[in-house]
Parts: C-alpha cells; sequence; structure tokens
C-alpha cells in the first residue's frame, strides 16, 4: 500500500514538473509583453512588471509594417486554407470511399513529401518564382504553404471522411441523389466540422511558417518573415521582440485549444 | 480524377522544386556541370560550424526529446484523473512556431533577463552574467537545447502515444497474471511493441533536426551557424542562390542518409513508417 501511494506521489510529481517546464515559458513572454521597455532593461529587474503597461505591445504594433505583415499573414493562411482544402479534401475523400491501384503508393508519397519541408523547398522556388512573376508575391508564399499543408490536409480529411457512413450517400443514391448530389447533401455536413479542423490546423501551420515566408518576400512580408529579419538583420530592441514573440503566439494557442480534441486525431491519438 | 489536383499540384510545387536545387547547386547560370558552389560553401568559414553545430544539436537534442517525449506519452496513458488536460498542456508547444520559441527563451536567457532575475533574488548574483555569446558558448548551446526540447517534445510524444494506444490491453493483463512488475512491463512488453512509433518519432525529429534555423537565428544570431540558417543568410544577404540551393541540397542528403541509416540499423519496413 505505502509503495503504491509512494509511487503515485512520484509521478504527480514528474507530471507537475513536465506541466509547470512547458507553461512557464508562456507565462515569462506574457509578463515580458506587458513590461515596460525601461523595467525590461533595467537591473535589477522586477519579474512581474509593476505597473504591468501595455507600451511595449503598443510599440510594436505601431513598429513599421506591423500592421501590414500581420494583414498579409492573414491573407497567405486564408489563401492557403482555400487551396489545401480544395486539392486536399477530394484526394482525401478518394482515399477514404475507393480502392484503386496505386492506392498505397499515393498514401507513401504523401508522407515522403512530409519528409522535406521548407528550407529545401523556398530556395529554388524562389528562383522559378522571379521567372513567373510571383516572387514577393503573397499568393507565391500561400503556394509554397500548401505544399507543407497538403500531406496533413489530406490525411485528416481522409480521416473525416473515414468517419462518414457511406452507406448513408448510398441511401441518398437509391432515392434518385446523384453521385456528386449525395457528396454535397449528405456527406458534407456530416463531415464539416473534421474539414473545418483540417482548415485550422493549416491555419497554424501557415501563421507561424518562418522559413519559405522569409526566403520568398522582400516587401510584402508576412509577420514572422518580418520578425526573423528584423531580429537578424535590424538589431530589433528587446521589447519589439518579445511583444513580437508574445503577438505571434496568442492567436495560434487560442485556435489550439478551440480544435484541441482534433488536434489529437490528427495524430492518430484516439481520446477516450 | 479526384486525385488530379494534389498529383499535378505536388509535382509543379514539390517534384519541380526538388530537382531545381539539384540544377541550381551543380550548373553554371551559363550552364554546365560545376562544382564551383559547392566549392565555395566548403570554404566558407562558417561551413565548417554549421555541418558540426546541426550535428551535435541534433545529438543531444533528439535523444532528451525522445525520452521527455515518452515519459509524458506513458503518464498520459496510465489515465490518471486529469490526464486529457495535462495533454492538452503538453501539445501547447505544437502551436508555437520555432521563431516565437526562440523568443520566449531569449526573455530567459538575455543578459537582462529572468535567469540572471532569479540569480539576482536569490543572492547568488550580483552583476548579470551573459549567457548568449561565443565566449559562453555551453550556455549558448544549453539555450537552443533548452528552446528545442521546449518546443518540439510535443510532437514525439504525439507519435508515441498513438502508438500506445495501439497495443491492446490484453498484453498488459496477460504480463499481470505472470506477475511483471512495473519496470519489467514497460521493458519487455511496451517498448518492444512501441518500436515502430519510436522509430518513425526518431526519423521525423532528427529531420526536423537539420531544418533547425529560426530559433538558432533568436538565441545566437550568426555565433552558432547551423545549415538551414547558412541558406539562409546565403541567399537573404549575399543574394546567391546557388551556395544557398548546394546547403540545401546537403540538408537533403544528410536527411535522406540519416533515415536510410535509421532504416537499416533498426530493420524497419516501409508500411511501418507508414503506419506511424
Amino acid at each position: 500500500m505505502m509503495a503504491r501511494a509512494a509511487r503515485t506521489a512520484i509521478l504527480a510529481t514528474i507530471g507537475t514538473l513536465i506541466a509547470a517546464w512547458v507553461l512557464f515559458p508562456i507565462l515569462l513572454i506574457s509578463l515580458a509583453a506587458f513590461s515596460s521597455r525601461a523595467q525590461l532593461y533595467s537591473w535589477p529587474r522586477a519579474i512581474v512588471p509593476t505597473p504591468p503597461t501595455l507600451d511595449t505591445i503598443l510599440f510594436f504594433l505601431r513598429a513599421q509594417g506591423v500592421w501590414q505583415s500581420t494583414l498579409n499573414s492573414l491573407i497567405v493562411a486564408l489563401f492557403t486554407i482555400v487551396l489545401a482544402v480544395a486539392i486536399g479534401a477530394p484526394a482525401g475523400y478518394a482515399l477514404s470511399r475507393f480502392r484503386f491501384p496505386g492506392r498505397e503508393g499515393f498514401r507513401l508519397g504523401i508522407l515522403a513529401t512530409k519528409m522535406f519541408p521548407a528550407t529545401v523547398l523556398a530556395i529554388p522556388l524562389a528562383v522559378a518564382y522571379i521567372r513567373w512573376g510571383l516572387y514577393d508575391n503573397l499568393l507565391g508564399v500561400a503556394i509554397v504553404h500548401t505544399a507543407l499543408a497538403l500531406p496533413f490536409a489530406i490525411v485528416i480529411t481522409t480521416s473525416v471522411f473515414v468517419g462518414v457512413p457511406m452507406e448513408l450517400e448510398e441511401a441518398a443514391m437509391t432515392l434518385g441523389c446523384t453521385r456528386l448530389q449525395a457528396f454535397l447533401r449528405v456527406a458534407l455536413p456530416i463531415a464539416l466540422p473534421g474539414l473545418a479542423a483540417a482548415a485550422i490546423f493549416t491555419f497554424v501551420l501557415s501563421w507561424n511558417e518562418v522559413f519559405a515566408a522569409a526566403i520568398l518576400t522582400l516587401h510584402n512580408r508576412t509577420l514572422p518573415a518580418l520578425l526573423i529579419n528584423a531580429v537578424a538583420f535590424a538589431g530589433a530592441p528587446l521589447d519589439y521582440r518579445f511583444a513580437g514573440g508574445f503577438f505571434m503566439i496568442v492567436p495560434a494557442l487560442i485556435i489550439i485549444f478551440i480544435i484541441r480534441r482534433y488536434l489529437m486525431t490528427l495524430w492518430g491519438v484516439t481520446i477516450r | 480524377m479526384l486525385l488530379a489536383p494534389s498529383l499535378v499540384f505536388l509535382g509543379v510545387f514539390f517534384v519541380y522544386p526538388l530537382v531545381q536545387a539539384f540544377g541550381l547547386s551543380f550548373l553554371r547560370p551559363e550552364g554546365g556541370l560545376t562544382a564551383e558552389h559547392f566549392q565555395r560553401m566548403l570554404g566558407d568559414t562558417y561551413f565548417r560550424g554549421a555541418i558540426t553545430n546541426s550535428l551535435l544539436l541534433t545529438a543531444i537534442v533528439v535523444p532528451i526529446q525522445v525520452a521527455i517525449g515518452l515519459v509524458i506519452a506513458l503518464l498520459v496513458n496510465s489515465r490518471f484523473r486529469g490526464h486529457l488536460w495535462f495533454l492538452y498542456i503538453c501539445a501547447i508547444p505544437l502551436a508555437i512556431s520555432d521563431l516565437a520559441a526562440g523568443l520566449i527563451w531569449l526573455s530567459v536567457f538575455t543578459e537582462r533577463g529572468y535567469l540572471n532575475t532569479l540569480l539576482h533574488m536569490v543572492g547568488a548574483v550580483r552583476e548579470p552574467l551573459t549567457y548568449l555569446s561565443a565566449e559562453q558558448p555551453v550556455w549558448l548551446y544549453g539555450a537552443i537545447i533548452a528552446a528545442e526540447v521546449w518546443r518540439a517534445t510535443a510532437i514525439v510524444m504525439i507519435i508515441l502515444l498513438a502508438g500506445l494506444q495501439l497495443i491492446p490491453r490484453d498484453y498488459f493483463e496477460t504480463a499481470d497474471v505472470f506477475g511483471a512488475g512495473g519496470w519489467r512491463k514497460l521493458w519487455h512488453v511496451t517498448l518492444p511493441l512501441l518500436r515502430p512509433s519510436l522509430q518513425t518519432a526518431l526519423i521525423i525529429r532528427t529531420i526536423l533536426a537539420f531544418q533547425l534555423f529560426a530559433t538558432v537565428i533568436t538565441l545566437s544570431g550568426r555565433q552558432v551557424p547551423v545549415l538551414a540558417g547558412e541558406a539562409y543568410f546565403w541567399y537573404g544577404l549575399y543574394r546567391n542562390p546557388h551556395v544557398a540551393s548546394a546547403y540545401a541540397v546537403l540538408i537533403m542528403g544528410v536527411s535522406v542518409v540519416i533515415t536510410w541509416v535509421y532504416l537499416r540499423v533498426l530493420r524497419l519496413r516501409e508500411e511501418e513508417v507508414a503506419g506511424g
């Protein structure tokens, strides 16, 4: 009995430590974002800013290019969602409904694409984009993000459509619907929440992507591209950096919280 | 028919750039094969550091991530009270970019950062210490490792958790019948059955570790050069897509070789990678 209680206590301690390890840095960057520049550069420094101030966040929001690049990020994410779902969902539907020759090959190919992310694609594409007139163009960034998101979009939509019983569509077709009508009126409404989760996941991927966005843009920066450039080349002050970091994580955190259940399904974890 | 859009799209925006990467790095602008871009890459002052740091950081970070990821996955899978919240908390870093993670840890390790403040509060230092400088390579490395372990352990955890859930409960019940204790169950039942997932996690994390970029730049600038960072500098700073592509091809090559080594050493079939 004693040993069991001790074991539980040890496991609880480990669990608490890990949870604290994950949460604590997020708390710290939040505190930094609400400290004034003077507080951030003072010594000795207080951990909790007294009084908390919006100066640092406002300074960041008023800095040159921040609003524009936030808007750019949102536009790119929107394009990416539309492209990834429009291209990925049909493939996901096909994988969930039909057995066709080359099915396994296609699935393996999709997995292989996960292995060569932005770093390898971005530079050759930048050169090609200059020729195609897509360089420094938000659509060009969205296309790379789509290439990165597509494997995930296909995997998610496959699992979503597997969850929609085929019998329902067949029933609709015996009642006189065409295959397309059966899909649009029966399968699609049921699949909608899952498709929304795929869209939201795509948003987070695009919102967070740094490398390709930094390589492929010059003036039309997305938010991460603007930030990495400010950090790497322009020597941005600490308050700008911390407010920028905070500004980047808040939307992503909210979104991930909303789709937390689907997030696990994405990787094949069933929640029980 | 339904697959055509994704095949065309991936062909144009995935296969084409891969081929083009080789073209840019091996061809002269006016045509003809050349090794000149690779020679420039090899001769660059940052090259040795970049390849060493990328390999070393990968070798340190990935095992830590797999170990912690395994602990978290086992804890979640034990279904203690509140395990769902624990899972959600541990999954939070999935939503955080390498850039934001670097900035978060910068707030800890910068000269007037939280670490120095804490040390000052307990009376360990009077004046702020400098951690993120080339004179303090151990601290500089430590900061990058902390940020990477913090950010990217979640993905390992999720892959392992998915694998754990595939193990039928009966196996553990049988082990109980034979009187196996907790550790023996872990060593003789769980870990062998988890092998495919462990391999998937290892391969994915190792490949991603070679893409390591924004975390390092935010924490160290170019004091700790890494391969992906050099590709960025050669393109963004020197405007030289050829040498940048040579770095991209090198990253690709290292990733392929390492995957191949994992597959050979761990004797894994393709289906098992796909299954994870």
